[in-house]
């Protein structure tokens, strides 16, 4: 391929960038006041639309002028609905937990009054004098935005203000250079595949360049079933032009001319957003034939997954395309050397596509100054669970779990102690305290049993039940499992009810050898990445937590006092208050009764053990109380009716 | 009544016959069909499947599979209250199987399917992606935070007192 002239193309972006400036700074308008409210998912879900509604009519009633202007995710969760408000005259100010009350308070008092209304503050987008910078505190400063530095600042149906932002630079840079030094600098880059394995960016690439066949493909895997991860969804809610501009740019390398993004049906917004990501895109040029009017063509297909966890898999996802199970095939050949439609396919992840732009932007160095030396650059994590600050974290790899877990993300609420963390979901692995100074990069994880995976991060205090925690991604990797290898369909079935047994006081004694030997043939005789990883969150809760499988299976009691077969709720007859009826209301079933002394008893037979009288007891009673095994909970007889 | 779910029926399958024609006949357009389907009737008939099969040229049987391994496909009509109960790893540290339980006892039905009046239907969904406000359930699009067994009967209690509303409202 002939290299494309800078000249030629410098002139024709700088045309469509200048148009690009122009719009930016128009609709944000130098002298007017602008508030941005974080709507993806998250923020949706707590309340976002209706604090824009508030916002409006407030504006509205009070005849203020000032623009509201929707943007991606910031990734805080924990402070959802955020919003950021920019006026002149002081710096942008990002405010936490909005309600259509505070809306309209920040609108008379801040907008109207000038009063920044300190109490409801997270904190400064900008240093100045008057309110602490955002990056005076861990969660800001310890993190590195790489993937996600324009999350939540943009709006992502506007393509404008992404490039107005820096954004096609990138794709303008690859454009001149000829596909083999592109590749090259991934590979000094060191990137690898975000997806889980970490497999080397360069490696496939370079395998599907050289591939003889004409038709190349790629392929962009936003295909996220792991229960508690959500950072695809929300990049690509929050700035789709950074995935698509790294899908061009691994086009333009390779050699292919159509791309198609994998993203899950179950993530409506996200569909839409790249949808009209790319519509945008083909519009003023970047995509389409002839991009930014050079000889490159690229048409990018999206294609909705219909929720299988085993499409995550490279081979599985290309079945599902050509409107089949998605059941893994066998490796080799690879998909980069037959893929989807037998074209050699370049298979990578959302968030290694959106890593290519800042790399060739900014240069392999550069990069690799981020990170570790084998795991350069960043990752992100859904932290999630029994944590104080949830929410994503894009953080250099080699923090330690400690300094993410209590630092960044603020620790365990409610006084409780830390117990273990999740991480990698149904395929990783179980990690106790002892290893919470533990580095995080893709080897270092492994290496300590858990592993990168998608991400997903869970933070479990003292009430957690390890053996429960096996047994529920147990059972979600059964039901997903594809049932095409004989150990991982019957196999987890078995692990499954073995654990099911153990978590309701059926244990037998030789149950925990039989887990450990079951796992490993599962891990030998399982043909993709669900049935070898599989029995991990087992193998792990086995190694570190031996002594709750032991007390589950010999004392029948569960320590944690979570599987609820083996607990029982009771009420302390010396503390429950003569006559009140709390506890009565709360209960599903109608279980509590009244005892003769007008105190209140709890029919274990209709009890099923939610909680909820527990919660509902004043405080200042502190009557209920819960137990394990269940034998240890005084019995109280119901009084004979009449 | 028999007789207007049959004309509903009829109706439905005309509509997806003059759908169907809109897609080439090729194997990779299988999945985007029954999407196509799902999302403007909300669910798969048999009869709708066979369609399918017909006009791509593949047996029943090869739809039926397909169809079914996919967690997005439903074959029966969902309720007029969509409740989804979500099961990630996050909601169910916080009891999220006691809210699913919950709504099951409460309205006499499993996970998958919908009550006789088709006034509602549960469905277990793996993380919504709102781990922050855990558990969460999504009734009607809505998304639930912090749920409770308290909350489960509070919402429905919701939706038969607006019933018998515009009951009398009707008379």
């Amino acid at each position: 391929m002939n290299q494309n002239s800078k000249e030629k193309l410098d002139e024709v972006f700088a045309s469509i960038k200048t148009d690009a400036e122009r719009r930016f700074r128009e609709m944000k308008g130098d002298d007017s006041q602008n508030i941005f409210i974080g709507m993806a998912t998250c923020g949706l879900a707590s309340g976002a639309t209706d604090v824009k509604a508030a916002f409006e009519e407030a504006l509205s009633e009070r005849k203020i002028s000032a623009r509201i202007i929707p943007v991606g995710c910031l990734g805080h969760c924990y402070a959802e609905p955020l919003v950021i408000i920019d006026k002149p005259g002081f710096p942008p100010i990002l405010y936490h937990d909005l309600t259509p009350g505070k809306a309209r308070l920040l609108v008379k008092a801040f907008l109207e009054e000038d009063d920044p209304v300190f109490e409801h503050v997270l904190g400064a987008m900008e240093e100045n004098d008057l309110i602490p910078w955002i990056m005076d505190f861990p969660r800001f400063n310890q993190e590195k935005k790489v993937v996600m530095a324009n999350s939540g600042l943009l709006d992502p149906e506007d393509i404008y203000q992404y490039i107005a932002k820096g954004g096609y630079s990138a794709l303008v840079k690859a454009l001149t250079l000829e596909p083999e030094e592109i590749i090259h600098e991934i590979q000094d880059s060191g990137l690898r595949g975000r997806g889980g394995a970490g497999f080397l960016t360069d490696i496939k690439w370079q395998l599907v360049r050289d591939a003889k066949e004409k038709d190349k493909i790629v392929i962009c895997n936003a295909d996220e079933g792991d229960p508690g991860a959500y950072m695809d969804r929300t990049i690509l809610e929050s700035n789709p032009y950074q995935v698509i501009e790294g899908i061009a740019i691994s086009a333009y390398a390779v050699g292919a001319e159509k791309a198609i993004v994998y993203v899950r049906a179950e993530y409506p917004l996200a569909v839409k957003t790249i949808n009209k990501a790319v519509e945008q895109a083909k519009e003023i040029g970047l995509l389409g034939k002839g991009v930014l009017s050079t000889n490159f063509d690229l048409d990018i297909a999206i294609f909705q997954g219909s929720g299988a966890f085993v499409c995550g898999e490279e081979t599985a996802l290309i079945q599902s395309i050509q409107g089949k199970r998605g059941m893994p095939q066998p490796r080799p050949p690879y998909p980069a050397q037959r893929g989807l439609w037998g074209k050699p396919t370049v298979v990578n992840n959302v968030k290694t596509m959106a890593s290519i732009p800042p790399i060739l932007e900014n240069g392999a160095q550069w990069y690799r100054g981020i990170g570790t030396d084998r795991s350069p650059g960043t990752a992100i994590f859904s932290v999630v669970g029994n944590i104080l600050h949830a929410g994503l974290v894009e953080i250099p790899m080699g923090v330690t779990l400690r300094t993410l877990i209590f630092e960044i993300c603020g620790g365990i609420p409610n006084q409780k102690d830390f117990k273990a963390v999740q991480i990698g979901g149904p395929s990783g692995g179980c990690l106790p305290g002892s290893f919470l100074d533990t580095s995080i990069d893709f080897d270092s994880l492994t290496q300590a049993g858990a592993m990168m995976g998608s991400g997903g991060m869970v933070v479990m205090d003292e009430d957690a039940c390890m053996v429960d925690v096996a047994r529920y991604f147990l059972d979600f990797t059964q039901r997903e499992s594809c049932g095409k290898c004989t150990f991982c369909r019957i196999g987890t079935k078995h692990l499954l009810n073995v654990l099911e047994r153990i978590t309701t006081g059926e244990g037998r004694e030789e149950d925990i050898e039989l887990l450990e030997d079951l796992s490993l043939d599962i891990k030998a005789g399982s043909l993709c990445g669900l049935g070898k990883t599989a029995p991990n969150p087992i193998i792990t809760t086995i190694k570190y937590f031996r002594d709750e499988y032991k007390a589950h299976i010999t004392e029948k009691r569960c320590p944690a006092m979570m599987c609820r077969t083996l607990t029982a709720y009771y009420i302390d007859l010396d503390k429950c208050a003569r006559g009140c009826d709390a506890c009565v209301g709360s209960c599903p079933t109608e279980s509590i009764f009244t005892t003769k002394n007008r105190k209140k008893g709890i029919d274990q037979t209709l009890c099923v053990k939610c909680g909820e009288c527990m919660a509902s007891c004043p405080p200042e009673y502190d009557a209920v109380r819960k137990v394990s095994p269940p034998e240890l909970a005084p019995k109280i007889e119901r009084p004979k009716e009449g | 009544m028999d007789n207007t779910a049959e004309i509903e029926e009829e109706a439905m399958l005309h509509d997806i016959a003059s759908m169907l024609a809109t897609f080439v006949n090729e194997e990779s357009n299988l999945i985007p069909i029954l999407q196509m389907i799902q999302e403007k009737h909300h669910y798969l008939c048999v009869r709708a499947l066979q369609m399918v099969a017909k006009h791509l040229g593949m047996s029943s049987s090869e739809i039926y599979g397909v169809a079914t391994f996919y967690n997005q496909f439903r074959f029966y009509p969902p309720g007029k209250h969509q409740i989804k109960v979500c099961l990630g790893t996050a909601c169910h540290i916080r009891g999220g199987d006691i809210i699913l339980e919950s709504f099951e006892r409460k309205l006499e039905i499993k996970p998958g399917e919908t009550t006789p009046d088709r006034e509602f239907s549960i469905d277990r969904v793996a993380c919504v992606g709102c781990c922050a406000l855990a558990p969460v359930a999504i009734v009607n699009d809505t998304v639930n935070g912090h749920m409770a067994p308290s909350k489960v009967e509070g919402l429905i209690l919701g939706f038969e007192i607006e019933k018998e509303r515009e009951k009398r409202e009707k008379q």
